[in-house]
This record gives C-alpha cells, structure tokens and sequence, in this order.
C-alpha cells in the first residue's frame, strides 16, 4: 500500500513499513530534522509536529495512518527565524541546549491559533512538553511576546 | 593583566587563510604549538580567530554547547579584545585538538582544554581567549599601521575598523588580514582592556546559535549523519552485569534491512566500566526503523545478575544499618567527641535522597567509522578526549588519527562525561568494518545511565549555651559516585561525594566526616554539581531545622555560623578557593531582594539556602503556597549569584533559571528505583519530569557585582534550591521534608 501525505506542502507517496512513525519518516526519509526523538511515547513533546492543523507527537502516529495528511513541521515556519513564535524565543533567549525548542515552538504555534491571547494557566493547561534545561520561565514570557508580535504584524 | 597571566608564556600561530584572510590559534602554556602546516586546513578548523577579505570574523568555539551557553560566552571574549562588532561574528564549532606531548607521555591539548565538566569552561577561556583575540588586534593594526606608515599607537580600532585619527583614514580589518598573516610575531604582548572599555563583555547577549535552534537547522548529534552510515541498537543487559550467555538471532536477521549482529562485552560485577556500561547485543540496519524491529525479534539469555536481590527497600535498609556502625573519618578537625559531650544542644536528622537519572533531552548516540587506519567520529560529549583516548584503546589505532567531530548536546549534565555510547559505536564499527550510528532509545538511556548516587545523610550539631555551633558530624552512606572507576582506590572513593571545602569545614571548629559505602549494581557518576547537590540538601535543610528547633531566624543563625571574614580558608589540596564572606553576600542580598523578614499570609511560606559549588556562590529565597489540600505552588524564587565578572549576564541568568527548574523537577517528582537489581522506571510515564506548569512561577536573579575573574555558573545554582524549597515547605505548612522526591508526602 501507498501511503499519500504532503509534508511541509510537497507531496509524498510513502511505501514502506506503514508501522513506522512519523518521526523517522521526517528525519530519516525526508532529512528533516527539526522534530527530535525524546522518548518515543508521546510523552516529552520534542517531536511535535502538526498533522492537519494539530500539535502532534510524530513518535507515535504511523505513517500508515496518514492518508491524505498535511504534515507541517518547524521547517515550515521559516527558514530564517521571522516566524512570531520563533522570533520570540530568540528575543527572549530561550534556549539552553536548544533540543526540545523545536518541539516547544510548534506546540505554541498550535495553542495560538487555538487561544490567540492565552493567560498564564492557558499556558500551564496547554504545554506538556518537557524541557530538562528547565527554560520554562522564559518560555512564559516568549509566549507572551509572540501574542504581542502577532497582534503587531496585524494591525 | 592579572599576575598569573604575565607569568604565562603562550605561544600563536598564524598565517593566512585560503581566501586571503588572516587565521589565528594560540596554544596553551608550556606546551609546544604543533607546527603543522596552516596550508592544511587552510585555517578553516582549529585556530580560534579567522577575519576574512569580506570583513567576516569567524571564532572558533573551542569547547562543547549543552545549554550552559559557552558557545556564546567564550567567542564573546576572543571579539572584545579582537574588538569586532559581535553581529560580525561568525561562530563555527571546532572539532577535538590534541597533539602529542614533547615529553612522548601521550597526548594533550593543541590548544584549550575542550571537556565540559565542573562549570570551568568560563574560567579556563578567561586568560587564553581573551589574549587570542587581543594577539590577532595586534596583527591587525601593526598591518594597518605599516601601509599607512604610521606609528602603531597613533592607530585605533573599533568594530572591526582600524582609524588613524590625524589622517582620518580607515581600514577595515579584512582589508589588512592578509598583510597580518605575513608580519613577523610582535615582540610584546599586547595589553588586554580594562573592564571600563568593554564593548561586549559583560552586556547581555543572546544565544549565538538561537536562529539555528528555532529553524530547527541546529544539528545535535543525533542530527549528524556520514555517508554510508548504517544504524544499529542494542539490546542490554536487563539486570545490572548481567552477561550475554546465548544469541538466537534467526528472527532478528529476517528483518528486512537488518545487516549485522554484534555481541557487546561489558563488565562483570563489581568491574570499572572502562568501556561500556552492559554488556550487550547490537542489531545493525540499513535504517533505525529496521535496526528496532530486528532487536524487537532478537532472543538473548542472560547469565544470572549478582544483584538479583538488590532493591531500593533493601538498599534502604542496608545503609540504615551500616550507619549504626563505624564508618571512615574521612575529616577530623579539634575534637568532635569531646565537643559534642560539652555542648549544651544537640540537634540530630536523617535526610534522604535516591536515585536520579539524567535524562538528557536527546539519547545518548554517537557515530563511528573505525577504518585500516584511523577512526572518525561524530559525538555529542562533554568529554572529547576521553572519547578519543577509549578509542584509541578499542582499535589500537593511534589517537592521532582518530578525528573527532563534536556536534551541540542535547543535554549533558554530567551524563556525557562518560564515552559509553562512543565506546559502543566504535566496538560495533570495529567489528562491521563500515559506519554505524548507535541510537539509544528512552528506555535504553533511562534503564542504563550512570545515576547520581542515593544517599542517606545522618546530621549531628552540638550548640553551645550562646546558641553558637561548636561540634559537627556529618555521616554520610551512599553507593559512591567513584565506586567502580578505574583506578579510584577503595579509601579515596568516599572524596567524590565529600568534597574538602564542603560547608562548613573551617567554619566549626569540631568538625567531622563519616563515609559509608553500601554495595549496588547501578552504575553511578556524576550528575550536575555532583556531590553538592546531595550534600547541601543535607546541611542546609539541617541548618534551617536546627534554627527553629533553637528559636533562632535560619538567616541570622546561617550568617553567624559563616561570619564575616573576607579572606580565603586554608584548603591545601583544594583547586578552589572558599571564601566565607562571598556565601554571607549571596545570602543577603537574595534575603534584601525577596523581603525576607516581610510576613507572608497564611499557607504561604518562605525558605533560604546557599551553597558553594565549585567556584561560585548561590543563594536561593524561595516562596511557596501549600494549601489546606497539601498542594503545593512554587511562587517565587529569588536568587543571589557571586560568579566574579559575568561574561554575560543574560547567559548567567539563563543559568540561574534554568538551574532552579532543573533542581525544582528533580526535587518534585525524580526517582529512579530498583527492583530485583534493574532499574523499574523507563521512560517519562513512569519518571516524573516536570513540565512548565509545575515550575517556578516567578524567577529574580540578582548578579553580585565583582571585581573578581569569572567563575562558572553551570552548576552552582543546583544545590541550594532543593533546600530553599523545603525550608519554604516547613514555613508555609509546618511539614519538614526529610526524603526526596516529594511527590509522595505533598501534592505536587
């Protein structure tokens, strides 16, 4: 079987082990490295990637299940970092060793389309993946940044 | 410059880059620079500082990037003395240096000691950095001074362009670079800056590599590839030094994609790891997705583990019992046994703590090609040379010709000193003869990490009738960091998890250490500020109890036990140097800043901490609610730091924060337990890592201006927060937390 999915907007015909997770599809087949392995049970959130709009963990969903899928990963935000929630973790110095950022900036990017101002519980509520650095007081505050640029680009 | 710095001679290379640019390395004290030719690397690798035609300046980033921000604040020091505009800088990361010593004794650093350990990378870059990019300003302006033919000193420079105010020419330094690379070395030393002239040092700079970072184009280790590269896992020993008896591989070759199978000795009981941590089996594929399946359907049987009986309630108890015995008196200062019969109080506790994985965002892996004649490799480690030497020793092959490739960690903490994994990927090469990466997965890197130490700590204070304290014991039982390393003697084991400047040696006048090693099969080593973690949840969880038990303010008591005296105490065979009045500062100034004397309304409370961890102070305020349901909230947190200068002070902060949710995650909900001798968590279901809603919801970072050198600050705001937060606990709630984690006694 075939699977049909689109990545980053190019579309992909995939025709191996339909098992296998998203994750090693991007990185391994595709190159695209963005999304990271942390535990590979949909636990940590370094993977997060978005599957027709929503924040998902690419460790966990086979490729298999992905007919007709849009798949969007921290690729596709920018490439030069102009994105508002990118711009906003450099701005405000967020990451340490960097590893799960990618994961982290997806994750918000998909809370704010949800919640476009969200308040400090949505933001408790909302993010679950973990950082080891422990950038978790910058990441508040970038989150809030980001709101501010959006709201900026748009007036 | 300091005295130690005239005292140093240093020696540079330099010359011209490919392009025509000008490249500059300088090789650390007493050792001979190498004399290889510049031609061959065409000054793109190995020399800190390259200033291109086109004006780029390109820094070598000598050491490797975990998060501690040393990408950002060594280049930092070569650009101000350089004195380039920090946008034109270009950071590139260097791969490992070694060269082999004059004295034939082995190998040593080309030019800088590129390890991550011990929060030194800062302190060790201070002199050297500093007059590397002062050295190649040098060049640089005798190269303009002699086209213009005009004297030296009448040229200035400033953000990469060099002026001669009378004429109002200017050059910029790429326009001079390769008429730099020709001049002969200048006969002095150049004067670094003072601080008054800084233009970068010391300003708040962000993260040289966080465009990188949020495009996802930074690669980490496990992003790096070589062509060719096949995958491999390992399926290891399921409890600890457990050897591989039979391998039914039928199953695991019938995987498509599957190439190799490859049998991985590890240590038997009780042996140093000197190369990998368990004994093993690897499946090597043509893809990791393969490499998986095929170790899903690989049969092994295992010999039976010497730690079959071990648990965490039997280990428990084991050191309960061994604590009721003599142990050894590792410290023994005035005399504790007559101090403590005197003494007109004696206060006593018992402190716990189990456990810990390191947990490292991204899983250990490392790629390996082990060819007729040398050896290449791509690792994310925080211990290069130690990486190339254990290679060296698998192959055979000389360290010379093993290159190293260092790549951004996703993580280190302590678990990338050790060069297991390395070791496993140059074994599985060895054996296959083609490129291999070796990909851990969670359950792999959780079920087979070297675990901070479990200790349990038996606190004895004697006070006499003026409230000050005169006799200290402190007895510590643990399985020992350094148990099972290599070339540790049984009698020294106890000085990686005491240190000799470990509070308050010095500051009592009986004082007294007690070391008791309990047996275990869980490989152990160091985990950020290794033993002061441990040891000041101890002693300042015990300060603060003692203080309430003696109707005394935890401050005031901690602050009359320190004293004032500014001068250095005499630890002969210590690196460091401990300073009471820089622990005093700490804690006073985060105390002003969080208003420690203001009231905080019912449920809420207030704790203070400090230690001294390595080169520099920390303190920690911190504020928590803990409601009429046991739920505990992390308000606040203030937090002093004494790091001599902060090379950057944004980077500092980040540490700080960072350090506390670290320490708060660990302190919360962290455990490694074990069962049957094998470790039972495997993965975040089951090991509690904290997320963003449990961390601190305010954080104050408040730097102590210091006319000293930098000190490091990777480590030191660990330790107290643990302390910080259970003395808040007992404040808010009246409940004293005695074990770590606390998930068990409060909501959290």
């Amino acid at each position: 079987m075939v699977v049909k999915l689109t990545v980053n907007g190019t579309p992909h015909n995939f025709d191996g082990d339909l098992d296998m997770p998203l994750l090693w599809f991007l990185r391994e087949d595709l190159k695209l490295k963005g999304a990271k392995p942390g535990c590979l049970i949909a636990q940590c959130g370094a993977c997060t990637v978005h599957i027709d709009g929503q924040a998902q963990r690419s460790c966990s969903v086979p490729v298999g299940s992905l007919e007709n899928a849009k798949v969007e990963t921290i690729e596709s935000l920018s490439t030069d970092g102009t994105h508002p929630v990118q711009r906003a973790w450099i701005e405000e110095d967020v990451a340490q060793c960097g590893y799960c950022q990618t994961g982290q900036i997806m994750a918000v990017v998909a809370l704010l389309k949800e919640k476009p101002s969200p308040s400090d519980d949505d933001i408790d509520a909302a993010l679950s993946n973990i950082c080891r650095c422990g950038t978790y007081f910058r990441i508040r505050k970038a989150v809030h940044r980001a709101v501010a640029l959006m709201q900026e680009a748009q007036r | 410059m300091s005295a130690m710095e005239l005292t140093r001679r240093r020696l540079i290379q330099y010359g011209a880059t490919a392009t025509g640019g000008l490249a500059l390395g300088i090789s650390l004290a007493g050792c001979e620079a190498e004399k290889a030719p510049l031609a061959k690397d065409g000054g793109k690798v190995g020399l800190y500082v390259r200033i291109e035609p086109d004006n780029r300046v390109i820094i070598g980033a000598p050491s490797t990037e975990m998060g501690q921000g040393i990408n950002t604040s060594l280049p930092m020091m070569i650009a101000e003395e350089l004195d380039v505009d920090w946008t034109q800088v270009a950071i590139e990361q260097m791969p490992l240096m070694i060269k082999k010593r004059e004295d034939g004794e082995g190998y040593t650093w080309v030019h800088f000691p590129q390890g991550a350990g011990g929060s030194t990378s800062v302190m060790d870059g201070w002199p050297l950095l500093r007059e590397a990019g002062a050295r190649a300003r040098q060049l640089i302006v005798a190269a303009a001074a002699a086209r213009w033919k005009v004297p030296v000193a009448q040229c200035a420079t400033n953000a990469g362009v060099i002026s001669h105010a009378k004429s109002g020419r200017t050059l910029t330094y790429g326009e001079v670079a390769a008429d730099a690379a020709k001049l002969p070395e200048p006969k002095d030393a150049p004067a670094l800056k003072t601080r008054a002239d800084y233009r970068i040092l010391g300003k708040p700079t962000r993260n040289a590599q966080a465009r990188a970072i949020v495009t996802g184009r930074e690669v980490f280790g496990v992003d790096a590839e070589i062509p060719g590269m096949l995958h491999a896992v390992v399926l290891r020993a399921p409890k600890f030094d457990a050897q591989v008896e039979a391998v039914d591989d039928a199953a695991a070759r019938a995987v498509k994609g599957v190439k190799h199978v490859v049998r991985l000795d590890g240590p038997k009981a009780n042996e140093p790891y000197t190369r990998i941590v368990a004994s093993g089996v690897a499946v090597v594929a043509d893809t990791l997705w393969a490499a998986i399946k095929g170790r899903e359907a690989l049969k092994v049987t295992w010999s039976k583990s010497p730690w079959e009986k071990e648990s965490t309630e039997a280990t428990r108890a084991e050191m309960e019992r061994l604590l009721k015995g003599r142990g050894q008196i590792v410290n023994n200062d005035g005399d504790f046994d007559s101090a403590i019969k005197a003494a007109a109080r004696v206060v006593e506790r018992v402190y716990e703590e189990p456990y810990v994985s390191h947990a490292t965002m991204e899983p250990q892996n490392c790629i390996a090609h082990v060819r007729e004649d040398g050896v290449d490799i791509i690792a994310p480690t925080q211990s290069p040379g130690y990486s190339n030497r254990l290679t060296s020793a698998i192959t055979g092959i000389d360290r010379g010709k093993i290159n190293l490739k260092l790549t951004r960690l996703g993580g280190g903490f302590g678990r990338r000193l050790e060069a297991d994994y390395v070791a496993e990927a140059v074994m599985i090469s060895k054996e296959i003869k083609e490129p291999v990466r070796v990909f851990w997965t969670r359950e792999d890197d959780m079920a087979h990490d070297f675990y901070r130490p479990n200790g349990r700590h038996h606190m004895i204070m004697g006070v006499d009738a003026a409230g000050k304290v005169v006799a200290w014991k402190h007895r510590l039982a643990t399985a020992g960091k350094n148990a099972r390393r290599e070339g540790v003697k049984p009698e020294e084991i106890w000085q990686a998890d005491f240190y000799e400047i470990g509070y308050p040696a010095k500051l009592v006048a009986n004082f007294q250490r007690e070391y008791f090693l309990v047996q275990s099969g869980a490989p152990r080593r160091s985990w950020r500020a290794p033993g002061h973690t441990a040891n000041a949840f101890a002693i300042q969880s015990f300060m603060d109890e003692a203080a309430h038990e003696l109707g005394q303010d935890p401050l005031a008591f901690q602050l009359a036990l320190i004293g004032a005296e500014d001068r250095d105490l005499p630890f002969p065979s210590a690196e460091e140097t401990f300073n009471p009045s820089r622990l005093a500062g700490v804690l006073k100034l985060a105390a002003e800043k969080a208003g420690w004397d203001s009231p905080l309304s019912k449920g809420r409370g207030r704790g203070i901490a400090a230690h001294f961890t390595f080169t520099s102070y920390c303190a920690h305020v911190v504020e928590v609610t803990v409601g009429a349901d046991g739920k505990l909230r992390v308000d606040r947190v203030v937090s002093a730091i004494d790091c001599g200068f902060a090379v950057n002070p944004l980077g500092v902060r980040a540490q700080v924060e960072g350090g506390i949710n670290d320490a708060l995650s660990v302190a919360l909900g962290q455990e490694i337990t074990i069962k049957d001798g094998a470790v039972v968590e495997r993965n975040f279901d089951t090991y509690r890592m904290m997320r963003i809603a449990d961390s601190a919801k305010t954080i104050e970072v408040h730097i102590v201006d210091s006319p000293r050198d930098p000190s490091g600050v990777g480590e030191p705001p660990v330790p107290p927060l643990a302390p910080a937060l259970c003395n808040a606990i007992f404040a808010a709630s009246g409940k004293r937390i005695r074990r770590l984690p606390i998930a068990d006694q409060l909501r959290v």
